[in-house]
């Protein structure tokens, strides 16, 4: 299976290790990725706050290249996906707006027809290569890890129907599958404040301290997330959460990825897992350990 | 508080110059939502109040600022601090009863509110998406460490010394980096793209005339939505 491939800017640098785990557990599950030549940023929460049509142009100019290539576009974003498929049914549902974006797209060639679907690489896996082969592709089960799936606000909500919004299931399901344990985590789908940590850092910390909270205190190790933002807001601020919660333990965050690269045997180098500013946990160099004995074998 | 503004001479039955403009401003931008016409099956129930994660720290809640549109009160809705914390969860969206686009309407009252040179008095949260902007019109992507320094050197340069130590294990993971990243080959094409919509950015008179939208209620959005899309099925 081939896909088009829009990595987005958080995927080139503070997230990077999301874009070479991603790219590895598709190459070892034999998914083919084709990135978009010269794709742009999808406009993201801030430009949408800006300006309307110049947003929706910016996004579609990545779907118009999609198109071009017939493939399905995966995203693994949180906000670029959500940004993608909102522009995606924003221009369907508005052919005013949609003549319009068509006519800034023209000033270079493109035009956006509205045939390109918007995927997340949690549901490319979940549904097209599908649990079952994954549960016979796994080489280092994850067993005795307790992870706190945190799928972040945006990939369930908004125009986005693969999973149920409230409770979404399918990195619960693929963790099970990959032999982990999964805790109690009802803050699954709940905002981190995302860009608020800049712009309002004492009300960000207050929201990432409840998600830390919750996860540590329903015993998780760490916690799997699907979202760059997430990402950062968790791994980032410690010292300020604990000034909220004294208590906090080094709780890392991955992305799923991540973890589904080492329990699929891809040596951790190519994983990125010391790029996190939070240290390793012990519990998690071991399976490490056992990923590299099982590549040497 | 929410800050007031100094102008506000009632005449039964018209409202203020100002506030007529905004409110014929807004309703143009909610034209362009698909679906944002549902905006006049608010019931006041609470459930975006009660569903917001960032509700606590808000100086207005979501619901009333659907009631302060409601009520011909445009100004205060974009004075108030509430429009910034929005950080686009999408949680009052999925959960209104009446499938109300929350989300989509703060967006718009956040452009409004940009357009109008209303800003936020003590706190920078709006400049954060215009210097965001500067950047992906300058380089076609996001530099993260660019938007972080022009952010606290225009809002609060103090916490560049604080954030010192975290940038510097970063940039040793780099995870940021000082060379902006470069779209190669189509960054002019980018632009093109950009500056093509800015001139299609002005939204279309959907007005006639004659109407002027004293009324206040929710009878203004009947009157407009008309001309809509169709709504898209996804809303329901």
């Amino acid at each position: 299976m081939k896909y088009a491939y829009y990595p987005g800017c958080s995927l080139e640098s503070s997230s990077r290790m999301y874009d070479s785990s991603l790219r590895e557990v598709f190459r070892c599950l034999d998914l083919e990725l084709v990135e978009l030549e010269d794709w742009n940023c999808c406009g993201a929460t801030a430009y949408f706050s800006v300006k309307e049509t110049v947003s929706l142009a910016v996004s579609a100019r990545n779907l118009a290249l999609a198109e071009l290539s017939n493939l399905d576009i995966v995203a693994p974003c949180s906000s670029c996906f959500t940004i993608l498929l909102k522009t995606h049914h924003m221009l369907e549902g508005n052919t005013e707006l949609s003549d319009k974006i068509n006519e800034a797209l023209g000033a270079v060639g493109l035009s956006y027809k509205g045939t390109v679907r918007v995927r997340h690489p949690l549901e490319v896996l979940v549904n097209d290569v599908g649990l079952d082969k994954i549960r016979k592709t796994v080489k280092v089960p994850l067993d005795g890890f307790a992870i706190a799936p945190y799928y972040g606000c945006q990939i369930a909500r908004g125009e986005s129907s693969f999973d149920d919004s409230e409770d979404p299931v399918f990195m619960d399901k693929l963790f099970a599958t990959l032999g982990a344990r999964l805790v109690y985590f009802p803050h699954k789908v709940r905002c981190c404040g995302g860009m608020l940590m800049y712009t309002w850092e004492d009300i960000a910390v207050r929201l990432v301290t409840d998600l830390m909270r919750c996860a540590q205190e329903n015993g998780a190790h760490l916690i799997s997330t699907t979202c760059p933002m997430c990402h950062a807001n968790l791994d980032l601020h410690l010292k300020q959460v604990r000034k909220l919660y004294p208590e906090a333990k080094p709780m890392s965050t991955y992305f799923f990825t991540q973890l589904l690269g080492l329990a699929l045997g891809i040596p951790a180098e190519k994983l990125g897992f010391d790029l996190n500013y939070i240290p390793i946990d012990q519990r998690l160099k071991d399976v490490i350990q056992r990923t590299r004995e099982v590549s040497h074998a | 508080m929410v800050q007031k503004s100094p102008d506000r001479n009632y005449t039964p039955g018209k409202l203020p110059l100002r506030e007529r403009a905004l409110r014929m401003a807004f309703l143009q931008r909610i034209h362009d939502i698909p679906g944002g016409e549902k905006l006049h099956r608010c019931i006041q129930c609470g459930t975006c109040s009660g569903s917001c994660p960032v509700s606590w720290a808000m100086d207005l809640m979501p619901r009333e600022l659907i009631a302060h549109f409601r009520a011909g009160d445009i100004e205060t809705i974009l004075h108030s601090r509430t429009i910034w914390l929005c950080a686009s969860c999408y949680a009052c969206t999925e959960r209104c009863p009446q499938g109300i686009r929350v989300t989509d309407i703060i967006y718009s009252l956040k452009r409004l509110a940009i357009d109008s040179d209303i800003t936020l008095e003590h706190d920078g949260a709006h400049k954060l998406p215009q210097i965001f902007v500067d950047i992906i019109n300058k380089y076609g992507r996001n530099h993260e460490l660019g938007l972080m320094m022009r952010y606290y050197l225009r809002t609060n340069p103090l916490q560049l010394l604080r954030m010192a130590s975290l940038g510097l294990a970063m940039m040793k993971r780099r995870r940021i980096t000082f060379t902006p990243p470069r779209v190669e080959k189509a960054l002019k094409d980018i632009r093109l793209i950009i500056a093509h919509a800015e001139r299609l950015e002005v939204p279309k008179e959907i007005f006639s005339p004659e109407y002027r939208p004293d009324t206040v209620g929710y009878r203004a959005i009947d009157k407009v939505s008309s001309r809509s899309s169709k709504s898209p099925s996804t809303t329901e």
